[in-house]
This record gives C-alpha cells, sequence and structure tokens, in this order.
C-alpha cells in the first residue's frame, strides 16, 4: 500500500514537472522561433515586453485569453469545440515514453527518469502521432468553411503519407536495438549514435517528421496564402491559441524523438544527462526553426510524389539493407 | 547534372540563413533611435516666408488645384499695398497623402515639405492644420528666394527694379 502509494507520488510529480517544462518549453520556443526567423532576415523580433522581450510569451497569452471566443455559424459546435484540446493533449501525451535521463538511484529505490517506460514506447508514440492527425482533420471539417476544409484534407493526406517513410525509417533502429522501448534504444547507442549508424534512416525520420510537425516546406495544410489559415481558420482566442501551443509542444516531442532515436538521447561526455538530453532537443528545434527561415513551401503535388515516390521507396530500400547487413554481421 | 545543381540548390540556401542570422540586423529601433531624413523627404507640410519674413503664398489656388485629394483651402485677399495673401489657409492633414504635388505647384516656394514626420494622432480634428500652424519663420529650402524679386508687377518694389527686368521703357522715345 505504502510502496504504491510512493510511486503515484512519484508519478505525479514526473507528470507535474514534465507539464510545465514543456508547456514553458514550447512558449519560449515560439518566442526563439519569431527571434532567430527575425535575425535570420535581418530584424530583431519581439523585444519590447520584458528584459529582451522574455515576457512576450506573457502577453500573447493573455492577449490570446482576452479575445473573443467565435464559433462560426453552423459549425459542428462540439467539435469544433474539441478539435484544438485534441491537437494539443495527443502531443503532450506522446511525452510520458520520452527517457529524458538513465534511471535514478534514490533511497535504495530505482527511479526511472521516465513516465512509463513502456516496452512498445515507439508504437505509443507512432499511434499518437496518427491520433494528431483528427485534431486537425475535426477542426477544418468542424469549422464549416472550405479554407478549413480544404486545409484538413491536405493535412490528413499529408500526415497519412509521411507518417509511412517516419515509421519505416523507425525499423532500422528497433532493428539494431533489438526493442521497442526507448530505454533501451538509448542505452543501445552508447557508444555510437544511430545517426552515424543509420544516416539514411536518420534523414529520411529528420524529412518526416518535418512533415508531421506541419512546419515549412511542410506546412501545406496551413498554407497562409492559398488558404488563409488551413485548418485553423476559423478559430480564434485561447483555442487557437491551443492549437498553437499544440504545434510547438509537437515540435519538442519530435524534437525529443529525433534525440531518443538517432542522437543518442542522454548520452555525452562531462555533462548531466538531462542537460544533455535537453542540449539536443533544442538543438533539433533550432534545426526545424533553420529550415523554416530557408526552405521555401513546397507545392501539394511536389509533397505527395516526394513522400510516396522517394522517401518511402527510400526507407524500404534502407530497411531491407539494414536488416541484410545486421543478418550478416550475425551470420560471421 | 542536375541532381548536385538541386542539392546545392537546397543545401546553400541554409548557409546564407545562417550567415545572415550573424549579421547584425538593420532594424532601426524607433522612439529610441531615429534616422536622419533625407533631404527631399516628404512630410508635414509648412508655409513658408520671405527674406524680408513675409508670408510667400500668394492665395493663387494653384496647390489646392494641383492636390488630388482635395484637400487644401483657403481664402484669398488683397493688402492695401496690393500684395495678396491668404486670409485664411487650411490643409487637411487626415487626407492628405504627402504627394508633394502642392509644392511642386507653388510658384512661390511658398508651401514646402518638411521632414517631420511625427505627425499621427487618434482626433481626426487634430490633423486639421490652419495657417498659424502652418506657417513658419524661415525660408525653407531655399531662404533666398523672393518671388517679388522676379515677378509681381509693382508690389514688392518699383516699376523694373527687380532681378531680371529691364527698366520701363519710355515707349515715346521709341516713336518713329
Ligand atoms: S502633399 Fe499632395 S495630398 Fe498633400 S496637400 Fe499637397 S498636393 Fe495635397
Ligand atoms: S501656397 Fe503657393 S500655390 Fe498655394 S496658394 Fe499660396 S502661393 Fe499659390
Amino acid at each position: 500500500m505504502n510502496e504504491l502509494l510512493i510511486t503515484l507520488a512519484l508519478v505525479l510529480v514526473k507528470l507535474l514537472l514534465i507539464f510545465g517544462v514543456v508547456l514553458s518549453l514550447a512558449a519560449y520556443l515560439v518566442l526563439a522561433e519569431r527571434r532567430i526567423l527575425a535575425r535570420m532576415q535581418l530584424r530583431l523580433g519581439p523585444n519590447r515586453v520584458g528584459f529582451f522581450g522574455l515576457l512576450q510569451p506573457l502577453a500573447d497569452v493573455i492577449k490570446l485569453l482576452t479575445k473573443e471566443d467565435t464559433v462560426p455559424d453552423r459549425a459542428d459546435r462540439f467539435l469544433f469545440l474539441v478539435a484544438p484540446g485534441l491537437a494539443a493533449v495527443t502531443a503532450l501525451l506522446a511525452f510520458a515514453v520520452v527517457p529524458f535521463a538513465p534511471p535514478l538511484e534514490i533511497f535504495g529505490r530505482q527511479l526511472p527518469m521516465v513516465v512509463c517506460d513502456l516496452n512498445i514506447g515507439i508504437l505509443y508514440f507512432l499511434g499518437l502521432s496518427s491520433l494528431a492527425v483528427y485534431g486537425v482533420a475535426l477542426g477544418g471539417w468542424a469549422s464549416n468553411s472550405k479554407y478549413a476544409l480544404l486545409g484538413a484534407i491536405r493535412g490528413l493526406a499529408q500526415l497519412i503519407s509521411y507518417e509511412l517513410s517516419m515509421g519505416l525509417s523507425v525499423v532500422p533502429v528497433i532493428l539494431s536495438a533489438r526493442s521497442f522501448s526507448l530505454t533501451d534504444i538509448v542505452v543501445a547507442q552508447d557508444p555510437l549514435p544511430f545517426a552515424i549508424v543509420h544516416p539514411v534512416a536518420f534523414l529520411i525520420f529528420l524529412i518526416s517528421v518535418t512533415a508531421e510537425s506541419k512546419r515549412v516546406p511542410f506546412d501545406i495544410p496551413e498554407a497562409e496564402n492559398e488558404l488563409v489559415a488551413g485548418f485553423h481558420t476559423e478559430y480564434s482566442g485561447m483555442r487557437f491559441g491551443l492549437f498553437f501551443v499544440g504545434e510547438y509542444i509537437n515540435m519538442i516531442i519530435l524534437g525529443s524523438m529525433v534525440t531518443v532515436l538517432f542522437l543518442g538521447g542522454w548520452h555525452g561526455p562531462f555533462l548531466p544527462p538531462v542537460v544533455w538530453f535537453t542540449g539536443k532537443v533544442l538543438a533539433v528545434s533550432f534545426v526545424f526553426i533553420w529550415v523554416r527561415g530557408t526552405l521555401p513551401r513546397l507545392r501539394y503535388d511536389q509533397l505527395m510524389h516526394f513522400g510516396w515516390k522517394v522517401l518511402i521507396p527510400l526507407a524500404l530500400v534502407n530497411v531491407l539493407a539494414t536488416g541484410a547487413i545486421l543478418l550478416w554481421l550475425k551470420g560471421s | 547534372m542536375n541532381l548536385w545543381r538541386d542539392i546545392r540548390g537546397t543545401v546553400h540556401p541554409f548557409w546564407v540563413t545562417l550567415r545572415n542570422m550573424l549579421r547584425t540586423p538593420v532594424t532601426i529601433e524607433y522612439p529610441e533611435e531615429r534616422r536622419t531624413v533625407s533631404p527631399r523627404c516628404r512630410a508635414r507640410i509648412v508655409l513658408t516666408r520671405d527674406p524680408q519674413g513675409e508670408e510667400r503664398c500668394v492665395a493663387c489656388y494653384l496647390c489646392s488645384a494641383a492636390c488630388p485629394v482635395d484637400c487644401i483651402s483657403m481664402q484669398a485677399a488683397e493688402r492695401a499695398d496690393g500684395r495678396r495673401y491668404a486670409a485664411w489657409f487650411r490643409i487637411n492633414f487626415s487626407r492628405c497623402i504627402f504627394c508633394g504635388l502642392c509644392a511642386e505647384a507653388c510658384p512661390t516656394l511658398a508651401i514646402q515639405m518638411s521632414g517631420d514626420y511625427e505627425m499621427g494622432s487618434r482626433d481626426l480634428l487634430k490633423l486639421v492644420a490652419e495657417k498659424e500652424d502652418l506657417l513658419i519663420d524661415g525660408g525653407g529650402r531655399d531662404n533666398e528666394y523672393d518671388f517679388y524679386r522676379h515677378a509681381g508687377i509693382g508690389v514688392g518694389q518699383v516699376r523694373g527694379a527687380g532681378d531680371e527686368e529691364n527698366p520701363p521703357a519710355d515707349f515715346r522715345s521709341n516713336l518713329p
């Protein structure tokens, strides 16, 4: 009984910690993105609110909260109201399986630094990222607007296509780690991160992840100059904010997936594991922002071509090759 | 080869953005920093005076006619010595588009564009400028120019005493 209570308390503490850290990280990622993009365009970016603009996220939240929350006429009210939460919650939930440090030894009790070390962590993550499609699809459909609907349709097609290549590019990692658990995968990368062992899979995963987070150059579901704002055209106030926050939480979770699967998770010399983990996640986030500042948006047909004719075949060949090499290594 | 070109074309922009990120931004942080406006800046309109300190405007209505948005209005009047002036002169800055056509049309260099661009207001009526608001003390861009030294019949000076003007000929002496 006592044992159960302690475990429960620890899980709660970890949950709250992750909740707080991820949410504030997401808020500051927005600021960082705005500042970095601005610098890439020789601008300064938001620097008025607080020292160096550090209170800008707070100001944004206050602004969003005080805006009117409109529901369009003849929208599907229930779905319309639920969709943004769906987008944010699925992104947050995925964090449950991300290990951010090796298990800690406190008072003789093994404390895994992950909310829930599922032995099928990767499948859980892939499943949740498929669920995230519902936020986009339902939000777009329920708004009763052409732009939102078009954005949602595009989003659906894009997310489904790129999920394939994402799932396929993870297979080599699972093959070499011989486990679906993210903790085991990180442990398996002790000498060499999988980004070096499986460079092709790494590249495919990075590209699919960018597409998965609906960011430039794959921001077709919200292509501003064609679809106003795509699936969240009709949203206002904090509901729009939820989509927005969900997107950035998604960016963090996908960044940590890249870190865990390919960049060696918490491994690194000198610094404590958590610092290495956070640093790598931030580095991946910077790459996302960098890509956004650099590349133009793909056209819709180009996106589909690239996904189905380049990425997926490449990922399949990669899986075959990795399997063959592993078999050969084992045989010799 | 095409593939090589495409790969280069994808990778090179990353270097460009990274390099630009490390350069100093060109932004001017407005309330703290101000740029010096160019000498030909077209902002708040002023009415200037000639070297004698008299109003240059002769109320010829040319600026008012040239104005594409019709925001200049005035009432002409004449002094006892024959010099024309505007009894009142009004520019509605909430309509002015700062095109500068009025300054171009003015034959006396009276109406000029100045570099004072900080004239925003939430109250439209505050943007209606009367003659007192428009008149400045100096000559604006050209302090020397005096319209009546070049033209103006017997108003600024006696007949024939202006620059580029010959003394009046006695037509009787020209008779055959
Ligand atoms: S600047 Fe143009 S719009 Fe303004 S008063 Fe002169 S002519 Fe009219
Ligand atoms: S400002 Fe110039 S153009 Fe306008 S009425 Fe006076 S003299 Fe004529």
